[in-house]
């Protein structure tokens, strides 16, 4: 059983989601629990080969259908793909069980249907992140964002506009890493990615190389909403559909990050002027991310649409990460990946709570909101503090790498940490404004659009997500220097190893 | 001298108490204040029991450590009870049981809202007090110190209207930014010397892990957290707007916790983390001692001006603080005993000062000193205690303050910087002439509207507090060992800072 | 000079062509004020992928890669790696389109148009 749990991770949820129109068919509640207990077992899967992968010290191949690479397509979990798919899983089955009360009125098509994508979508992101070969990535790639474009569409009218934007330069970057793909295949030969890193060794000064080091940092760069590819971010973030929205901003723009990592680091190892001028350019970018994407959100009254601009420079912090090259800087990124996640995810959870309860969303009209839903306002301060860095939540700590990483790095180093602390301070600007008019501003007198009976703020299937999400910001803090030396120092490249 | 060290969790126990209230003062939010207040209370005596309890052996030259688990790889959350912590959290848990008494009468009394709130972030700043002064490295001190930054937030903002709003945000502006600076400092620290920890005269081999004006800018973004936090001059901005908070947290901020907390910070990058030896070399701490000496002077003419009684206090303590902070920067043993001194002789006088300008706006609704005409007659244990305070601030004998501004004096000369030593005599005239009017006006000024008539004593519960302290601050004048040993700590702290110095002028 | 010029076609030509045909969807994407026609644009673009992809696989006198008895040498099939590959993203493509046009169907019934400036000023309203 446990040798297969690699494809299960995947299979899983695909074969619920596409279950789940039958089954929501049978009883509308059926297709809802039959999703959310796959996305479970997929949880329960990554973090068995978590467990694999560490306690024997070597990645778990699993080649499909039995067929050896490099001509069969296999599955490669090491213990930075593994951490990476655990916390996809589990922020999803989050948002999983956070999505019921959204769905109470619909019918049953909406409901197997909204669930047929959810599934699909964590089907594709856990692909992404545990495939072995880049032909395959593509295709989860494409998985995850149709998905993604459907999820976002179902968020309400304005969302239909936002998803069909995305979708338009969502396969622009597609099309990109597809392009880029089919220059690696020229020179290589190969589509396994261990084949690959072995082949490309002679090739890395070539000027094809070069060419599909620029196509991936566009097509990725695209996906992650890296400044100035990000336009098309806020809108979909802003109306995507609450329920899904963790999801997609917490994971769906982290996993294009790993990619990239897996890419420039696993298979080209960080070697050749390309990789580092890309590594560069793409510093610089998120940089320029970093603050205007900080500077933006200060600018936003929508909560929704401050979390997305939030989120365009909390994805410079994992580029930058990325981009510095050292030990102290990938730890960051990676831990940041994780920490965002969790953050992220956490505060769209808040806001969804928010507006399911009240239908509300302008930051102007939260005035004493924590006296109607203290333990949501509660989970969004730890959430928040950890957003600006402040110990001893998680996000405190993933920047204590990065700036360890940039003062490692010297001269260059250093202009990163200023940008560093700006945008933590920028990043306090606009929280600390949400959380004063929670608690401090006059009582807006919001109207409830669904009526909360009894002692719960919100329904238990929201309360408990919100709650787990929360203190898990505080456990990962706490824990993270258990993560860092148990997990994420057998994710290291080898490179950097060195 | 060697350290005897102990394993022990009680520097946890320390901290983990207030918290602990503070999760129970949250929870009993609608029960009874009775039982709110009961948690305060419990849990300010259960850390002062806890404090004293590790205190003899402290005396005795041991250290209890202990660490939890680790932050971040390498570095351990350590908290560990060396003399100079121990000064500051001995000081700081026997004041916050006075202040937790008074702060419920003066709650009480003008029945403030939010009072559940307040008491939870009051008790989670005394946590994070107690964890700066007992971390046993700078990232250990850094999680505190953030956790006071945004515990102390809520109780600046505590009136929720628009002046109280903005000095919120002024507060938050001027500590997290220098929070961050503060961060990056360390992260230096880290990466050239390899630890964080703490070591009494300076952390080895720090002076030759990078090039001098490395260390010298490195030195300012560490010392600018406490700065900041200690509101020297030209960052007290913050200080003075957070005066609209309620006068217990004005005593907490002033006297107590915070920026007693942001001194202490820089007396431990001084003595700690630098050490005197190498700051003579690289002559970084020279700047900071200019700065602190024209912040004692200048405050002391600002105040002057003002009339606001509180606002005139806060002035004071911006002044006063600097006292720490230049007795530190003078770097010679005796002004490090006189700095460690004067972080317990300010805190005693100042909270007696605080405490009586709360209880006169409580009882009569008066802040302004003009108005405050005839009050010695109606209120007369109050202004005794504020007029016993403000002869100690300005440094009379056989009060508190003279000891502390004594030793800085004496290691002004031991360095031949005998300006320093003009500096505190013109301060002490200084800080005569702007408290002494307030207890001029209030005993030998007729009431001129007569409309004290009606009022009388404060109430019991913050009278006792306020009496307490001035006592506290005649017998430390007289007897500065008296209970805690604080003295003996200041000078068994400064040892072992000084020791092994060469050169230096003696 | 023709000699050279067909040399260069092919060689390279082809693959310049689709580079044109790429950028050309591109450009359309970003050009055209109607979201039918930026569809038409994606789907354009798309093709020049698929394309690129093909002519990799072809091979000079390359027969159908389909084994037959005594042709072991496998420099006499074409490469039949890159045509499977597209058989995968010409589904994808073509369930991308699908989506848009469900899409756009919505957007035409709120906005009555797939105009953008005509969307964009009710959006605003």
């Amino acid at each position: 059983m446990s040798e297969n749990f690699p494809i299960l991770i995947v299979l899983l949820p695909l074969s619920a989601a596409l279950l789940s129109p039958l089954f929501s068919y049978l009883h509308r509640d059926l297709g809802r629990w039959l999703v959310t207990l796959a996305i479970a077992c997929s949880l329960g899967c990554s973090i068995g080969c978590l467990q694999q992968t560490l306690a024997s010290g070597e990645a778990i191949h699993y080649w499909m259908g039995n067929w050896a690479p490099p001509l069969g397509i296999e599955f490669v979990i090491d213990p930075l793909n593994a951490t990476v798919a655990t916390v996809a899983n589990f922020v999803a089955l989050m948002g999983a069980i956070y999505g019921a009360p959204f769905l109470k009125k619909s019918s049953w098509l909406e409901t197997g249907g909204y669930y047929t994508l959810y599934g699909l979508l964590a089907t594709g992101l856990s692909g992404m992140i545990i495939t072995g070969d880049v032909f395959n990535l593509y295709v989860f790639l494409e998985i995850a964002s149709l998905s993604g474009y459907g999820l976002i569409a179902m968020g309400g009218q304005r969302s239909v506009l936002a998803s069909f934007r995305y979708l338009l330069i969502g396969t622009i970057g597609a099309s990109f890493y597809l392009l880029g793909v089919g220059y690696l295949y020229a020179i290589t030969g190969t589509l396994n990615m261990a084949d690959m890193a072995v082949r490309i060794v002679p090739l890395i000064d070539t000027p094809s190389f070069k060419i599909v080091v620029g196509l991936f940092i566009v097509g990725f760069g695209i996906k992650m909403a890296l400044f100035p590819l990000h336009g098309w971010q806020p809108d979909s973030y802003t109306y995507a559909h609450p329920a899904a929205a963790a999801l997609i901003a917490g994971i769906m723009g982290k996993v294009p990050i790993y990619a990239c990592i897996r890419y420039f680091y696993f298979i080209f190892a960080a070697s050749g002027a390309a990789i580092g001028m890309g590594l560069q350019i793409m510093g610089i970018m998120a940089c320029c991310g970093i603050i205007l994407g900080s500077v933006m959100a200060i600018a936003q009254k929508d909560f929704r649409r401050m979390l997305a601009y939030s989120s365009v420079a909390q994805i410079g912090y994992l580029i930058v990460g990325m981009a510095l090259g050292n030990v102290y800087g990938l730890i960051g990124a990676v831990l940041h990946l994780i920490n965002h996640a969790f953050m992220k995810g956490s505060l769209f959870l808040f806001i969804g709570g928010v507006q399911y309860r009240y239908g509300e969303v302008n930051i102007d009209k939260f005035g004493q909101l924590y006296r109607k839903m203290p333990i949501a306002c509660w989970m969004f301060v730890i959430a928040a503090l950890s957003m600006v860095g402040l110990p001893p939540t998680a996000g405190f700590f993933s920047k204590w790498y990065l700036v360890l990483g940039s003062m490692e790095a010297g001269p260059v180093g250093y202009f990163y940490i200023a940008i560093i602390i700006i945008s933590s301070l920028l990043n306090a600007i606009y929280f600390f404004r949400v959380i004063e008019k929670i608690f401090i501003n006059p009582d807006a007198g919001l109207k409830e659009v669904n009526p909360q009976k009894g002692k719960l703020e919100l329904p238990w299937q929201m309360l408990l997500p919100i709650l787990i999400m929360g203190i898990g910001i505080l456990v990962l803090g706490l824990s993270n220097a258990t993560i860092v030396s148990d997990v994420l120092q057998f994710a290291l490249p080898e490179v950097l190893i060195k | 001298m060697t350290e005897t060290v102990i394993v022990s969790i009680r520097p946890f126990l320390a901290v983990g108490i207030s918290l602990l209230a503070a999760f129970l003062i949250m929870l009993s939010d609608k029960a009874n204040p009775n039982v709110r207040e009961a948690w305060t209370l419990l849990a300010a005596f259960g850390k002062f029991a806890i404090i004293a309890s590790m205190m003899p052996f402290v005396w005795q030259g041991g250290v209890y450590e202990y660490t939890l688990f680790n932050i971040v790889e390498g570095i351990g959350f350590t908290l560990r009870t060396d003399a100079c912590g121990m000064l500051f959290a001995g000081l700081s848990s026997f004041l916050w049981i006075l202040t937790s008494f008074y702060s419920i009468g003066y709650m009480r009394g003008h029945h403030e809202k939010n009072q559940t709130g307040y008491f939870a972030a009051f008790a989670v700043c005394m946590s994070a007090a107690m964890g700066i002064a007992m971390a046993g490295n700078l990232v250990t001190l850094f999680i505190f110190f953030e956790i006071l930054t945004v515990a102390t937030y809520p109780l600046v903002a505590h009136k929720r209207n628009e002046e109280a709003t903005f000095s919120g945000r002024k507060y938050l502006i001027y500590t997290l930014t220098s929070g961050q600076l503060f961060l990056a400092g360390i992260v230096f620290i880290y990466l050239f010397t390899g630890t964080t920890e703490f070591n009494a005269g300076g952390i080895a081999g720090l002076g030759e892990a990078a090039p001098v004006w490395v260390l010298q800018i490195m030195f300012f973004m560490l010392c600018l957290g406490g700065m900041i936090k200690a509101g020297m001059m030209p960052f007290h901005g913050w200080l003075v707007s957070a005066m609209v908070a309620p006068t217990p947290v004005s005593a907490l901020l002033h006297a107590v916790a915070v920026v007693k907390a942001g001194a202490f910070v820089v007396l431990r990058i001084v003595g700690y983390v630098y050490g005197p030896q190498l700051l003579l070399e690289i002559h970084a701490a020279d700047w900071l001692a200019y700065l602190a000496a024209f912040t004692i002077v200048t405050s002391s003419l600002i105040a002057m001006k003002q009339d606001n009684l509180k606002r005139r206090l806060a002035f004071s303590t911006v002044g006063q603080l600097s006292y720490v902070v230049l007795g530190t920067c003078i770097l010679a043993p005796y002004s490090l005993v006189g700095a460690m001194f004067h972080i317990v002789a300010h805190a005693v006088m100042k909270i007696t000062l605080f405490f009586c300008a709360g209880a006169i706006y409580v009882t009569t609704h008066k802040e302004n000193i003009s108005d405050m005409k005839g009050i010695g007659k109606q209120m007369p244990f109050t202004m005794t205690a504020f007029t016993i305070a403000s002869l100690g601030i300005a440094g009379m004998p056989f009060i508190v303050g003279l000891i502390s501004k004594f030793h800085i004096a004496a290691g002004a000369l031991q360095m031949d910087e005998p300006i320093y030593v003009v500096v505190l005599i013109i301060s002490a005239l200084l800080s005569l002439s702007y408290l002494m009017p307030v207890s001029f006006n209030a005993f030998f000024k007729e009431n001129e509207k007569g409309d004290f008539q009606k009022y009388g004593e404060a109430r019991k519960d913050m009278l006792i507090p306020l009496c307490t302290t001035a006592v506290l601050a005649i017998i430390l004048g007289i007897a500065p060992n008296f209970g805690l040993n604080l003295f003996d700590l200041a000078k068994t702290a400064a040892e072992s800072i000084t020791q092994g110095m060469i050169g230096g002028g003696w | 000079m023709i000699e050279s010029l067909n040399q260069f076609l092919a060689a390279k030509g082809i693959y310049i062509l689709t580079l044109i045909l790429f950028f050309l969807g591109i450009y359309g994407m970003i050009m055209c004020r109607n979201y039918m026609k930026k569809l038409m644009s994606m789907n354009i673009m798309q093709v020049a992928v698929i394309f690129f992809f093909l002519c990799l696989g072809q091979k000079d006198g390359g027969t159908l890669p389909i084994l037959q008895t005594g042709l072991t040498n496998p420099d006499l099939y074409v490469n039949p790696l890159p045509h499977a590959l597209m058989l995968t993203a010409i589904v994808v493509s073509l369930g991308t389109t699908g989506v848009a046009i469900a899409l756009l169907l919505r957007i035409r019934e709120n906005y009555g148009s797939v105009e953008e400036e005509e969307i964009l000023r009710r959006v605003d309203e």
